[in-house]
């Protein structure tokens, strides 16, 4: 391969657009696609952080396809001060939606379990909705070691 | 599909106003849609959608499940138990088939 200067830098020049474009294209949730969901679930409230919402995650998922995800809300859950639901995004996946509960009184407690897939190391958001219109949300760091979304 | 066999854990017994665990779990592969097949195309998305639990015909719990839930969906969470009854667990699948369980439970 005998490459000139000029042929060297508009194949680097080249690479490196290809590189810029390739991860623009590359189909990833953002943290605003994420706060945009909120917004929708919390009707247009800006929830706030932290409070009766736990979030629990493992610090480090060494295999993103199961990540185990816990929530739950101290609550009195009566007939008439309730959890209605919380809903749990993944800022960094293909698609930042992962799940939502729903409880009702019967419930007993508002706690909920479940595994998830992660795509690459990300922030975990959970936000919850009470049957009087309060919002509040919880939010981790799980760093991923193999990502769970194929591809 | 076939061969789709829920399992769910319920106590037999619980005393009047307690709140118990449930534990949910359902052998289902939750094809994503964004993975490729080995010919290249992608695989559609083939999930279950959408968990329900209802006791004696009220609904206790439910859930939205996405692409981004695990293989072989996994759920646990509490009910609160007032009287001896039914809990009946339902699974949509995204071709449409409902997968169903029931377990009773009785008053200490």
């Amino acid at each position: 391969m005998n490459l000139t200067r000029r042929q060297m830098l508009c194949a680097s020049v080249g690479a490196a657009a290809a590189g810029v474009f390739g991860f623009s294209l590359s189909a990833s949730a953002t943290p605003e696609a994420t706060a945009e969901s909120i917004k929708n679930f919390a009707g247009g409230k800006e929830p706030a952080m932290g409070g009766d919402l736990t979030l629990n995650t493992p610090e480090i998922a060494e295999n993103g396809n199961t990540v185990p995800v816990e929530v739950s809300v101290a609550s009195p859950m009566t007939d008439d001060d309730y959890v209605e639901s919380v809903v749990i995004y993944a800022e960094g996946n293909p698609n930042p939606d992962v799940a939502v509960f729903h409880f009702t009184p019967m419930s007993g407690v508002a706690e909920a379990k479940t595994r998830m897939r992660l795509a690459k190391t990300q922030n975990v958001v959970a936000v919850a909705k009470t049957n009087k219109g309060k919002v509040f949300m919880d939010k981790k760091e799980v760093k991923v070691t193999i990502g769970g979304c194929g591809g | 599909m076939d061969n789709i066999k829920p399992r769910v854990k319920v106590p037999k017994s619980a005393s009047a106003g307690e709140v118990i665990t449930i534990k949910t779990l359902i052998n289902h592969p939750m094809e994503s849609g964004l993975r490729k097949g080995k010919d290249g195309n992608l695989i559609p998305r083939q999930i279950i959608n959408k968990f329900t639990c209802e006791f004696n015909g009220k609904p206790v719990f439910s859930c939205e499940l996405e692409p981004a839930i695990s293989a072989n969906p996994y759920i646990e969470f509490s009910a609160k138990v007032t009287e001896a009854g039914t809990f009946k667990f339902s699974w949509l699948d995204d071709d449409g088939s409902v997968y169903e369980t029931e377990n009773k439970i009785a008053i200490k």
